[in-house]
């Protein structure tokens, strides 16, 4: 059955991408776990979300108490760019999907998962995205479950320096961007000017810390967008 | 911080989480078929996630393990490991590491 090919193509694709998002998300049940949050409530955070910048911040807020609009505003913001992925992605798909297959693979469209999508050489088909979705789906929830199991094992001095870990990876996302890119170092850097400004001004103390990261990202980010427009060649068909 | 966080405000915020991303993410497929050709909203996306972590790490990367010293040499030590190169992991642990030692040094 071509459909089986299909299939096992994707899961094929989907290892690499099982093997990163592992360690990634056993920091991340790490982090979670020593934060405060339940041990379920990371994996079902892992499971229903399967993101990682996201789970993160709404992580921080849930901890933070933050409110539910902050929470749903946050994600937004945070989340948008799967928009884009989301729209692109839609272009790609085989004309005879199905309208219940094209809400279930768009559950799986992650940085890395839309990556490997947009290099396959032929039109995506159900078999295909299921494939590739479910290796990153088990691999993000049971690191998850593994990080935050093995944390309950840790002695306090140990579990106090992994506080850093969650920001260790928010860095190790941006620096290598950075160095590519002045546009993204130009962002990263008004961007955290700007939070330290927000945090150290008592005049500012009014914004949560939820409303302010929002209000500063779209600051940076207009502020980049307007002076850092992306060039037309970053997509395929354009003039 | 504590563990005691109401059940019930868990579940809802993990549920509107869940439900917001889901969202943005089938909007599009279920319901667009052109591409975004706007160059300002294309660059402004492109953008988000760096300016959003930026802003969440930094101050808060300095109160992240008790003690400021010990959370200005775990980040400097992930900055370097960062611009190495190095996996999202290895610059986790190497940042939980460079806090470790700093404290056990009495930072």
């Amino acid at each position: 059955m071509i459909q089986t090919e299909e299939l096992k193509e994707g899961i094929r694709d989907g290892i690499p991408i099982f093997l990163g998002y592992f360690s990634v998300s056993m920091a991340y049940g790490m982090t979670a776990v020593l934060s405060g949050l339940p041990l379920s409530a990371a994996v079902m955070i892992s499971l229903t979300n399967l993101t990682s910048a996201g789970q993160f911040a709404g992580t921080n807020l849930i901890l933070a108490g933050g409110t539910f609009l902050e929470m749903a505003m946050t994600m937004l913001i945070i989340n948008i760019r799967y928009f884009l992925m989301s729209l692109s992605m839609s272009q790609k798909v085989e004309d005879k999907m199905t309208g219940g297959q094209r809400l279930a693979i768009s559950f799986g469209i992650t940085d890395e998962i839309f990556a490997v999508a947009m290099q396959h050489p032929k039109a995506l088909s159900a078999a295909y995205m299921a494939g590739l979705i479910m290796g990153p789906i088990l691999g993000w929830s049971g690191g998850t479950l593994f990080g935050g199991a093995v944390t309950k094992l840790l002695p306090s001095s140990v579990s106090n320096a992994l506080g850093i870990a969650l920001y260790g990876m928010f860095i190790a996302v941006v620096i290598p961007a950075a160095k590519k890119s002045r546009a993204v170092l130009f962002t990263a850097v008004l961007s955290a000017a700007l939070s330290m400004i927000c945090y150290y001004t008592p005049a500012l103390a009014f914004l949560s810390g939820g409303w302010s990261i929002i209000l500063i990202t779209i600051l940076a980010c207009t502020a980049a967008a307007v002076l850092f427009p992306v060039r037309e060649d970053g997509e395929e068909g354009e003039s | 911080m504590s563990g005691n966080i109401d059940k019930g405000y868990l579940i809802a915020s993990i549920a509107i989480m869940a439900g917001m991303t889901y969202l943005i993410r089938v909007i599009p497929m279920a319901v667009f078929r052109k591409k975004i050709s706007n160059r300002f909203i294309r660059s402004f996306l492109n953008y988000v996630p760096y300016g959003v972590l930026s802003a969440m790490t930094f101050p808060a990367i300095l109160y992240s393990t008790g003690s400021v010293a010990s959370g200005a040499a775990g980040c400097i030590v992930a900055v370097i490991l960062a611009y190495w190169g190095r996996s999202l992991l290895t610059v986790a642990v190497g940042a939980a590491l460079a806090v470790f030692f700093a404290q056990i040094g009495g930072f």
